[in-house]
């Protein structure tokens, strides 16, 4: 029953409605936005530590949630602002969380890695490479569990897809025909290290294929092509039949994380990414040549997404530390 | 003439039922041939003949309970020299992943008290403050005790599962599972392959999404490929979500040294996980602990290290007969009064200490011997009241020293009672080595009575 994987041509534009593309013009335009402004605020000195920001991987996210349904799971690891605010978050609490303060989503305690929302069915933001996918295939066992019908995305990256527990979770999952979807959002680069130089089967989608789990290679700059492979996905995880491997083909702009020159690439090879194959401007040609909106009601959306994401920078900056109360809280659970 | 003799099935095994011959005097047998079935508490194994020869004499009757290891148990008319039968299996690479041997279903047997199970004695009696008055008591292994709490949870919350390595079909490596699987279908009795960091880190998915999962590790050496999940997931999300991410979880398994299993099969974890803020970590030792530990373990709403010992499974012990038995987690236990000298131990070393004790007692020092039972949270007021009372303090664990259980233990105390001491903490510990195979090294390494005693005399500057 291991079926062959196969690609997806990535032409499905029309299968998309006006409100569908509008929607994921404002969901995408959000997360580059967000991310654009965690990114001033690190330099300011606002943000600490660690910040992977997700800019030129929009589509993936925004792709991948409009084929859920409510209650649907989502689990990643540590460049998770992007989903977070997929998911319904709010840029507020996510925003606050970048900068430690109380009105985060993990009260300031966990940080840019470290946000969940049970609320949003979102299972964090693990900052362990590897980890959240052990943890993925466990809350879709716990679906299959309960016979609830929910299904888990499960999300990691071309650098984790060499962790050894990767693995050891697509054989359960596939044993169990456990109702989750893996997600591999190959942006090439496993921090400075090029898939080439890290892998011996490049392409990730086959790395089901002897847990007989299918696979298949999407194009992650198109939001739509993502939201058809993922209902394809997550309706097979839905019906009992197991486990589904995407690998979306994308790309991150910004370096690793915000300490990351990028050096190990050109920068032609960025520019050409973000001229060519830039995930917004795609949605954005198609809406227009579908005549959904001209460019005045596109700026407008702009507007609107630019005064969310301002607000959210305030509201992190004027929310306050953690109560040094906090410090002892939360580390179990009262019996 | 050559003699065969009583096998022993696995590393810890002692005596044994010889349940059946198959052979009988004057049968020609051959190297490889079924010659007898051999039962212990934990399997029932067929015994193979090494040599060739005509049987001349059975020399153990068939049913024969409790037999010794080494017993001559047949007499064969071939040449010289007393030969012990092998075990399809050879044990020691049997324990290494396998569990323990082929088991037929049967009920547990009733294996004679082991040198670790002898109850309390001497000293002052000290009531079980949890015990109700008027409560019947009765004797059950630690084995089925851990198995019991485990049956009495899952009726009690379907959300409860049991997983790991043999846990279902196989009855368990160590058969502490044993009938789980019959009673509550392979949907809650889960058999994972040999994966530990996958089933841990599964297990942990689990209770995040709100299930109150039991991953059974087959020996807790093998956890090491797991540790990330139990630290940086199940440990830690509670505290990075703000109090939003629940990791409702025991992991149990049996920790420390066996017997003459290596270095690599016979670790004491109690230091390593008791470090963690977010763990509890739990070392009972008798059945009574180890029932009502584990259940308080099940229910409690954190993730629970819930460290077992194998060589305490077949020992018996009385038990309160009454429902819902809960041992209340974070509370040592004074299993013997005294007023010369406070010695702290848990898991196996109690029984140690305990006999310690006895022999002090024999001397004149006399021994208070608290069972510390929870690593984490540890009973600090319990161990600093005895001290104030004793004045002295010997500690005593199966691993290693440096920044062990017991160093933690003496500097609580030395922080608390500083001015009640007349004597410097002393610790008893394993030899700062891996250990070793050859029973001589081994027996070196670990603690012992004989090292209890001899640390307590130096504190008691006896």
């Amino acid at each position: 029953m291991a079926q062959a994987a196969h690609k997806a041509n990535g032409k499905h534009a029309a299968e998309a409605t006006k409100d569908e593309l509008l929607q994921y013009y404002r969901d995408m335009l959000l997360i580059r936005r967000f991310e654009e402004r965690a990114g001033q605020l690190y330099g300011m000195g606002l943000i600490g530590g660690f910040c992977h920001l997700y800019i030129g991987q929009e589509a993936v996210v925004v792709g991948m949630q409009a084929a859920l349904k409510e209650g649907d799971q989502v689990i990643t690891a540590y460049r998770d602002h992007g989903h977070m605010l997929a998911a319904g978050m709010t840029a507020n609490g996510v925003m606050a969380e970048l900068t430690g303060r109380r009105d985060g989503y993990s009260k300031g305690k966990g940080g840019s890695m470290h946000m969940f929302s049970i609320e949003k069915a979102f299972y964090g933001g693990h900052g362990i490479v590897g980890a959240q996918v052990s943890l993925g295939t466990g809350i879709a066992f716990a679906n299959k569990y309960r016979k609830d019908g929910k299904v888990c995305l499960t999300y990691f990256g071309d650098g984790a897809a060499n962790q050894g527990q990767v693995y050891e979770s697509f054989n359960m999952a596939s044993l169990w025909k456990l109702p989750v979807v893996y997600i591999v959002e190959n942006n090439q680069y496993a921090m400075g290290t090029a898939i080439q130089r890290s892998s011996s089967e490049t392409h990730l989608y086959k790395r089901g294929v002897s847990f007989n789990i299918p696979g298949e290679e999407v194009d992650g700059m198109d939001v739509v092509a993502v939201r058809e492979a993922g209902r394809r996905a997550v309706e097979r995880a839905r019906a009992g039949e197991g486990p589904y491997l995407l690998e979306m083909k994308t790309y991150r702009y910004r370096g690793h994380s915000m300490s990351d020159p990028a050096k190990y690439r050109t920068k032609e090879e960025v520019d050409d990414m973000k001229a060519k194959h830039d995930p917004i401007d795609h949605v954005k040609k198609l809406i227009v040549d579908a005549g959904h909106a001209d460019d005045a009601a596109l700026k407008e959306i702009d507007r609107e997404i630019r005064a969310v994401v301002s607000e959210s920078a305030e509201f992190a900056q004027a929310s306050p530390e953690p109560d040094p109360g906090e410090l002892l809280t939360d580390v179990y659970i009262d019996a | 003439m050559t003699q065969i003799l009583m096998p022993a099935l696995s590393p810890t095994m002692e005596e044994g039922n010889l349940a059946k011959w198959l052979i009988k005097p004057g049968d020609r047998i051959e190297p490889g041939q079924v010659i007898a079935e051999i039962e212990t508490d934990k399997a029932t194994m067929e015994v193979e003949a090494v040599d060739e020869g005509t049987v001349t004499e059975l020399l153990v009757e068939e049913g024969a309970q409790g037999v010794k290891v080494n017993t001559p148990i047949a007499v064969l008319d071939g040449e010289g020299g007393a030969a012990a039968p092998t075990p399809p299996p050879p044990a020691g690479e049997v324990r290494a992943k396998r569990g323990e041997a082929d088991v037929q279903a049967r009920p547990l047997s009733q294996p004679a008290a082991r040198p670790d199970s002898a109850p309390a004695r001497g000293g002052a009696s000290i009531a079980e403050p949890e015990v109700p008055a008027g409560a019947q008591m009765v004797k059950i292994t630690v084995r089925d005790a851990l198995r019991d709490a485990m049956a009495e949870e899952m009726r009690r919350d379907p959300g409860v599962f049991l997983m790991g390595e043999e846990v279902a079909q196989y009855q368990g490596a160590y058969k502490v599972s044993r009938g789980l699987l019959d009673e509550f279908g392979p949907e809650r009795v889960v058999d994972t392959p040999i994966t530990e960091h996958g089933f841990a880190g599964l297990g942990v998915g689990a209770a995040m999404a709100g299930l109150k999962p039991i991953v059974e590790f087959m020996t807790w050496n093998f956890a090491m490929q797991a540790i990330d999940q139990i630290v940086n997931s199940a440990a830690k999300t509670l505290y990075m979500s703000g109090g939003q991410i629940k990791s409702s979880i025991v992991f149990r398994g049996p920790n420390g040294a066996a017997a003459r299993v290596a270095a690599q099969h016979s670790q004491d974890y109690s230091s390593w996980y008791s470090h963690i803020p977010g763990l509890i970590v739990i070392a009972p030792y008798d059945a009574a602990d180890a029932k009502g530990l584990l259940k308080a373990a099940i229910r409690n709403p954190n993730p629970v290290v819930f460290l077992e010992h194998e060589m305490l499974y077949g020992a018996e012990f009385e038990i309160p007969d009454v429902q819902d038995w809960i041992v209340p987690i974070g509370k040592a236990k004074v299993r013997r009064e005294g007023g010369d000298v406070t010695i702290t131990a848990h898991s196996r070393m109690v029984g140690l200490a305990l006999k310690a004790a006895e022999q002090l007692a024999e001397q004149g020092v006399d021994a208070e011997v608290i069972d510390l039972r929870t690593l984490r949270p540890l009973d600090t007021d319990t161990i600093v009241d005895s001290v104030k009372k004793t004045n002295r303090i010997v500690t005593v664990e199966e691993g290693w020293g440096q920044n062990g259980v017991g160093a933690e233990v003496a500097a609580r105390v030395v922080e608390a009672a500083f001015d009640y001491l007349d004597a410097p903490p002393a610790r008893v510990h394993q030899v700062d080595a891996p250990l070793a195979y050859a029973a001589n090294l081994e027996a070196l390494a670990l603690p012992s009575v004989e090292k209890i005693v001899d640390a307590v005399k130096a504190a008691t500057y006896r």
